[in-house]
């Protein structure tokens, strides 16, 4: 049967400038460039292409531009040329189709529709670079209040628990030592250190390189309890459970075993070699009150020192949801929205499960301030977080905190060329391969990370400037400083956001 | 831009309305006569037990719909009209009735009941503001009133006649509204049972408070963001049990950088306050006096964004937008000072007043 299945993109090399040099083939991870040395001849795989971008920015001479492939299936707006190349991939193969990065459908992107308010006249805006300009964060359990003794001098009677301070309400999100790189581990939290912020391990545990930044780190404890000991807990600042994902709400996660290297084998505590499933639930956690168990397990085990936060995908009953988490014990609640990414993600889950991040904190936000209870825990968002004004909105819609994942590695050099799944990431950051990952150089990754922060927290600073507030936290759940265009009553109702011009 | 201006005197003297009114007219320019209001503390001696409802009636069927609804919720000991004397600048848009009312009995019967007693109030008063259309509660304090509508400061004051009461601590506002609409109700003073606050400038982190206080059984109505402040002195300090000094940490924290530099356990008890208080900061630009039955307090925004100048002058404080309209009422003065940003000066009943250092 003819294989009638047109490539995604066409590598268009410049015969003149091209200088028969092969460092194509040698950066190529997938194999698109091919010479036979004795024809003296070149062959394209253009199907193997994946718009990585590697080979042209590595070619000496820039002979090398990677396009669009032109040749498409004769155009119909249902059966589009994805559709069309997904059914016949899985009649070939009869498999899941496994992917990376998020959630690629065209979704309505709140973000997009919501708009930042600013001064004019009634109150000044302020300058940053003039003023003082506040974006420090705490994130656990606030006391409903403070109880003083103040007849004699001032005695403080309230003891506050364990919280995590953030000099910037930015966080790099988890993710695993063996879905990417300790190259581009280091890099986060070299720069989470620096920055005064936070970085994830994600469920693969913590590399002995990473120890001199552990108090920058927060540990992970997942389905699969990878590397999961005292000393890990006790080492980072703070413990997250992580229950679901936003990439794949609901599902487990899968390193196969190629991947397992000694190295990871010795962080995950598991058999070099070996596949490492994390199953879709925790097998101890078939509940609430189990998950409760976990929480006090874990602060038991850290002797109360550590906040203890949990992760879900947001799904769509994710506001009872959370206010359970939060009650449980939980310090603070992770939500991951449907556009987050991941590593390695079946197709159909990454794009058609969960909801979107926007909606689930103002969902989440607005639950527990109507318990009572917004108090006892803080809200860290995740998912589709592409900009600092995407961090402003998120946290005028009530998040105390952002994780960063996607962007942090775009940061390192990603180009989303969504292949992490494959080991084989041409950029040294989701690949395990010693060749590839040289190819990151954690001082420069670190040195970018760290800039990518500060560049957000500069634009922090000057939207509250523009807003008229000199602290963070006079935007958090300040959604009267938003307004929505263009979206519907309910979109509105549910976001707790004026429409502009109300 | 609005002006602010109070009267205190720290032995409880109580001194009739026309210096206040004088503050108030030295400030004109501040205003654009779209509200103006003022409230004296020591007023109702004869009824100082009472809780003193001030209402405001769009008309007599809202006036009924109150009382109805008064009648079975709380036992009036007295009401009458406030006097009222006809100023052209004004029209009369509303009947403003005032009554003394006590807590049924069964609330008095054990002493915890004491602050119940006051959250039944408040109950009283939001579901007033609420559901009945209409009316409104301009002041709901002990000993104590508001008096306000859509004006100029002292044509209100003439109006209400403000000269005929005595009263030991005075405060008065001026506005030129930019954020809602000029109504009566609208008009500050605001006020909470002793609460009452008056405030130039714009409460720029209204959304993060008010959401904070809603979470609390506050309900913001009254389509302004000074309400907010008078409920978080009511929510800091009457019921969690906050010094006003400690409010004052809470509601314009000084800066981290300098919270980082403080020597412990000064540290800590800062950073549990702003840690604590997070949506209870104030931010943006403003100057506000509040008032309850024993204190006076002026506490301008962080960064100082509105004018605020202090005064004392033997027994009496004095706290205004405007030197000028301190002076023009007392120009022999041992004091004059403008308050440092953040830091609240606190005049109290029977003692000094001081600028407190927490910035």
């Amino acid at each position: 049967m003819v294989r009638n299945f047109p490539p995604d993109f066409i590598v268009r090399v410049d015969k003149e400038a091209c200088i028969n040099c092969l460092r194509c083939v040698r950066e190529c991870p997938f194999g698109v460039h091919e010479y036979d040395k004795e024809k003296k001849k070149w062959k394209r795989h253009h199907e193997k292409c994946v718009a990585c971008l590697r080979c042209a920015y590595m070619c000496p001479t820039q002979a090398i531009s990677i396009e669009k492939h032109p040749m498409e299936y004769s155009p119909h707006p249902v059966w589009t040329n994805k559709v069309r190349k997904d059914i016949k991939t899985q009649a070939e193969t009869g498999s899941v189709i496994l992917t990376a990065m998020g959630n690629e459908l065209p979704y309505l992107n709140y973000f997009d529709r919501l708009v930042l308010d600013a001064c004019q006249v009634t109150n000044p805006s302020i300058d940053p670079l003039r003023e003082p300009m506040e974006l420090r964060t705490y994130i656990g359990r606030k006391p409903e209040k403070v109880d003083l003794e103040e007849d004699n001098g001032v005695d403080l009677k309230t003891k506050i628990a364990p919280n995590l301070k953030l000099e910037t309400p930015i966080m790099f999100a988890h993710m695993s030592y063996g879905s990417i790189s300790i190259e581009a581990q280091l890099s986060m939290a070299r720069a989470a250190k620096e920055v005064g912020t936070y970085m994830g391990t994600g469920e693969g545990g913590m590399h002995v390189d990473l120890y001199p930044y552990a108090d920058h780190i927060i540990t992970q404890v997942a389905s699969g309890r990878f590397a999961v000991h005292e000393e890990y807990l006790k080492r980072g600042a703070a413990i997250e459970i992580k229950i679901g994902q936003g990439a794949k709400p609901g599902i487990g996660g899968h390193l196969p075993g190629t991947k397992v290297t000694a190295e990871i084998s010795q962080t995950r505590m598991i058999p070099e070699g070996s596949d490492a499933i994390s199953p879709a639930p925790h097998h101890d956690i078939y509940s609430i009150e189990d998950l409760s168990r976990l929480i006090y397990a874990l602060k038991e085990a850290t002797r109360y020192k550590k906040p203890v936060f949990v992760k879900i995908a947001a799904v769509h009953n994710v506001a009872p949801i959370a206010v359970g988490i939060i009650r449980a014990g939980a310090d603070a609640v992770v939500l991951d929205g449907f556009r987050g990414g991941t590593g390695a993600a079946p197709q159909v889950h990454r794009d058609h499960h969960g909801i979107p991040i926007e909606v689930a904190i103002a969902s989440v936000d607005q639950r527990l301030r109507e318990e009572g209870i917004r108090h006892w825990g803080s809200i860290i968002a995740s998912g589709g977080i592409r900009s600092s004004a995407d961090v402003a909105k998120a946290i005028a819609l009530g998040a105390d905190a952002v994780y960063i994942g996607t962007a942090a590695l775009v940061a390192l050099g990603c180009t989303v060329c969504k292949k992490c799944y494959t080991g084989k990431c041409p950029w040294g950051i989701a690949t395990q391969v010693p060749e590839l990952r040289k190819r990151l150089n954690p001082d420069e990754g670190a040195r970018r990370a760290a800039n990518l922060l500060k560049a957000w927290s500069h634009e922090l600073k000057e939207i509250l400037g523009a807003l008229g507030l000199n602290s963070i936290e006079s935007l958090r759940g300040n959604r009267d400083r938003l307004r929505g265009v263009g979206l519907s009553d309910v979109d509105l109702e549910v976001l707790g956001v004026k429409p502009a011009g109300r | 831009m609005c002006g602010l201006g109070g009267i205190f005197n720290r032995d409880g003297k109580r001194i009739p309305g026309n210096d206040i009114i004088t503050m108030a007219r030295m400030m004109r320019d501040r205003y654009d006569g779209r509200g103006g209001g003022f409230a004296g503390y020591g007023i109702y001696p004869k009824y100082a037990e009472y809780y003193a409802l001030h209402l405001f009636f769009r008309d007599e069927e809202a006036k009924e719909a109150t009382e109805e609804f008064l009648k079975d919720r709380v036992a009036i000991i007295k009401d009458e009209e406030v006097p009222m004397r006809n100023v052209k600048e004004i029209p009369k848009e509303n009947i403003v009735w005032r009554y003394f009312v006590e807590v049924p009995h069964k609330f008095k019967s054990k002493k915890e009941y004491l602050a119940q007693e006051e959250d039944y109030i408040i109950d009283t008063v939001f579901t007033i503001n609420d559901e009945i259309d209409g009316a409104f509660v301009a002041s709901s304090g002990k000993n104590m009133g508001v008096f306000k509508a859509t004006g100029m400061p002292d044509d209100v004051g003439r109006m209400y006649k403000i000269e005929k009461y005595k009263a030991y601590c005075w405060i008065t506002h001026g506005r030129f509204p930019t954020n809602t609409p000029g109504w009566w109700g609208g008009a500050h003073p605001f006020n909470l049972l002793d609460w009452s606050v008056v405030h130039n400038g714009e409460i720029s982190s209204y959304g993060t408070n008010r959401r904070y206080l809603e979470a609390h059984g506050y309900k913001c109505r009254l389509l302004t963001d000074t309400e907010v402040v008078a409920y978080l002195f009511d929510l800091l300090v009457r019921k969690q049990g906050l010094s006003i000094r400690s409010a004052a940490i809470a509601l314009t924290p000084p800066f981290w950088k300098h919270i980082d530099k403080m020597p412990e356990p000064k540290r800590s008890i800062y950073t549990a306050l702003r840690m604590t208080y997070a949506p209870a900061m104030l931010n943006g630009p403003f100057a506000i006096i509040v008032a309850n039955r024993d204190t006076m307090v002026g506490l301008n925004d962080r960064i100082k964004l509105r004018p605020l100048i202090a005064a004392k002058s033997g027994d009496f404080v004095y706290i205004a937008s405007e030197e000028a309209a301190i002076r023009e009422v007392q120009p022999e003065l041992e004091k004059l000072w403008a308050p440092r940003a953040g830091n609240p000066v606190i005049a109290r009943l029977y003692d000094d007043v001081r600028e407190e250092v927490i910035h």
